[in-house]
């Protein structure tokens, strides 16, 4: 590959990779809000 | 009151079904083709740039009015919209939310049962032993339903009916117990199996397994900064539209899917959360799958020529043959991997066109869930067929163009017009925060409210007017040319040709050539009009004709020039289809809008008085 090519693909990869990896890693470990929230799955209460 | 009580499982659920709502079919096909024909590495520079400016806010405003309009118990952007503007026309405007899921969802199922297709024949080794042309025509013989190759009669329409069933049965599974599933399972599964091809792609070595070049060489290629071609208006529309096509934006499905999250959970990250997940899979997979695969085995010129007839031509037509080249094993593996990720990443699109019409339903007549995913099913049946019967008659593309593009474009203009100005960006941008989980730059305000609906703006003057050739600067007003492709040129059936009547007596050539052969294929005869070039015809065309009704006009070896009569007879033309799809989408558009006032006529009518 020459050295541009190289340059832009490894520098737009590596940014969107880490973006991504981020934010998805931000919504993994952020607390949940208190109960009522959107999600049925940690609901105190069994529907 | 409403039935509808949906609700989300988890948030990653959430933002899952959200990331494959977006990743579909266009990350993986119409990426890298887009990228390749507007100037390689170069493309990347707008396409960002447009991510930055107009999808990222597009993903704001439509994620905040989902949730505001939930707070009013609606799921679909008419009564979203509704509920956001005082004037009784945005609700009208809102059909658009329905109307582009429903048109899309009739060819995307259709898609997506391909991909399903794929998979058996990669399983059961069908592609084993086939040449280059024999696997291009495999997928020919396929889309002509009619006739089958494979053994299975009506193969084609099989394969709809089961997509569609499973669509249906998943969808009336609800939110949390259908959807979410669906896509927890199927979109890790889409990155790994992408994973896998990148990994397979790049490290392409020449000489082993039939690969003339390195995959380095398709990257090399696709990567490569030309940077003239940022100055080509043509390069940044084409970059705009992706941004639209991979973020499933001006479509009404985030906002339905975000229309169950409550007033005070976080909004801001989970639609960064999927959007940048969208992104991973569009430039760091999309990338390092078809391109350097196909150019390993084929070379950079006769990729840049299977371009020309689109991702889903390269895709179909041409990779199982270069899996083939792996041997069975592993032509198996790759082939349900490639079709398999197409197949999760169609599935999880699909699904989420499904829900807003649903929500509708439920929201506004009281529909029980089971009951809107089963109308939702007849309805896309209803629509689906004709694409699959008169495929190559051009009503896929129709759907396509009106449907997939052009409203996409209209509705994402009005909506951020509705957000910014009428709503006003004071409510919008405390409506963007409330709960957010990261903190928004200020500049986004600015962004929101002017830069967005100008490159909107932009993008929907660029596709009215596109010039022929794209040429913006050689074109003077009053004598503006315009494109095929352009809206204009659509409405004015430019690119029809001679044969511009619906019923005719007679059929002329839309091409200049030679009568290269007269010819019978799977027991249809046509006629083959091209130039011949040493062994090959050039710029050939085939058109079909039927021996019991029509009588030929010309014989083999005549020269034809565009607007010659081929054959006599009576004689139904492409046109006459084309025109039909769009009725059926207008119809279609009207139906909605007129539920959509039956709905509205519920809400305003004074209560009797016992």
């Amino acid at each position: 590959m020459n050295t541009s090519a190289l340059i832009l693909m490894i520098t737009v990869q590596v940014s969107v990779t880490a973006l991504a990896g981020w934010f998805f890693y931000k919504v993994l470990v952020t607390k949940p809000m208190v109960e009522p929230d959107s999600y049925s799955e940690n609901d105190d209460v069994e529907r | 009151m409403s039935t509808n009580t949906e609700s989300w499982g988890s948030r990653v659920g959430l933002v899952l079904a959200m990331a494959g709502n977006a990743v579909g079919f266009g990350n993986f096909l119409r990426f890298p083709v887009q990228a390749v024909q507007n100037g390689g590495g170069a493309f990347i520079i707008p396409y960002l740039i447009s991510f930055l400016l107009l999808g990222l806010p597009l993903l704001m405003i439509e994620w905040s009015t989902g949730r505001f309009g939930g707070q009013f118990g609606h799921h679909s952007t008419p009564f979203i919209m509704d509920a956001m503007g005082k004037r009784r026309l945005w609700k009208y405007v809102g059909v658009f939310g329905i109307f582009s899921n429903v048109a899309i969802a009739s060819y995307y199922c259709y898609i997506e049962s391909w991909t399903m297709s794929y998979i058996y024949h990669s399983l059961m080794g069908t592609f084993n032993g086939m040449d280059q042309h024999e696997v291009a025509a495999f997928f020919s013989n396929y889309l002509d339903v009619t006739t089958s190759t494979t053994g299975i009669p009506y193969e084609a329409l099989i394969f709809f009916l089961l997509c569609l069933a499973l669509n249906t049965w998943i969808l009336s599974r609800g939110l949390s117990g259908g959807v979410e599933k669906v896509a927890k399972i199927g979109v890790p599964l889409l990155i790994v199996f992408g994973l896998f091809l990148a990994y397979r792609g790049i490290t392409l070595k020449a000489g082993t397994n039939g690969a003339i070049y390195d995959g380095t060489v398709g990257l090399n290629f696709l990567w490569t900064p030309d940077y003239t071609s940022l100055a080509n208006p043509k390069v940044w529309l084409a970059a705009a539209g992706q941004i639209f096509f991979t973020l499933s934006v001006g479509m009404g499905s985030i906002q339905c899917y975000a229309s169950y999250i409550k007033k005070r959970d976080d909004i801001a990250l989970n639609a960064m959360a999927a959007g940048w997940m969208n992104e991973f899979v569009e430039i760091v997979l999309g990338s390092a799958v078809i391109i350097p695969i196909s150019i390993g085995y084929l070379g950079i010129d006769k990729v840049i020529e299977l371009t020309g007839i689109g991702g889903l031509g390269l895709g179909f037509r041409t990779m199982p043959f270069l899996f083939e080249q792996w041997g069975p094993i592993l032509s198996a593996i790759a082939g349900v991997s490639f079709f398999g990720l197409l197949f999760f990443a169609g599935i999880t699109s699909s699904l989420a066109m499904g829900t807003p019409g649903m929500g509708f339903l439920m929201d506004e007549f009281n529909w029980s869930r089971k009951n809107a995913a089963l109308g939702f099913g007849l309805v896309i049946m209803i629509l689906g067929l004709p694409t699959i019967f008169f495929f190559n008659q051009g009503v896929f593309d129709e759907y396509d163009y009106w449907g997939g593009t052009v409203s996409l474009v209209v509705f994402a203009l009005l909506e951020s017009i509705l957000f910014s100005w009428v709503f006003g960006l004071k409510k919008g941008w405390k409506e963007i925060n409330m709960g957010a989980d990261i903190k928004i730059p200020l500049v986004y305000r600015f962004i929101i409210k002017f830069i967005t609906p100008m490159m909107l703006i932009v993008v929907f003057f660029g596709s009215l007017v596109r010039p022929v050739n794209d040429d913006w600067t050689g074109q003077k007003i009053g004598q503006w040319e315009f494109h095929n492709e352009s809206i204009i040129g659509q409405l004015k059936h430019q690119g029809i040709g001679p044969n511009k009547l619906w019923f005719a007596d007679a059929f002329y050539s839309e091409n200049t050539g030679k009568v290269d052969s007269i010819f019978l294929l799977r027991k249809k005869h046509y006629i083959s009009v091209g130039y011949r070039l040493g062994d090959e015809t050039v710029n050939s065309q085939n058109y079909r004709y039927m021996p019991l009704k029509h009588t030929l006009s010309i014989k083999s070896g005549d020269e034809v020039v565009k607007g010659d009569v081929l054959f006599t007879g009576k004689i139904i033309n492409k046109v006459f289809y084309i025109d039909m799809a769009r009725l059926l989408l207008m119809s279609l558009f009207v139906f909605i809008a007129i539920l959509v006032y039956i709905a509205w006529r519920k809400y305003h009518q004074p209560q009797k008085t016992p």
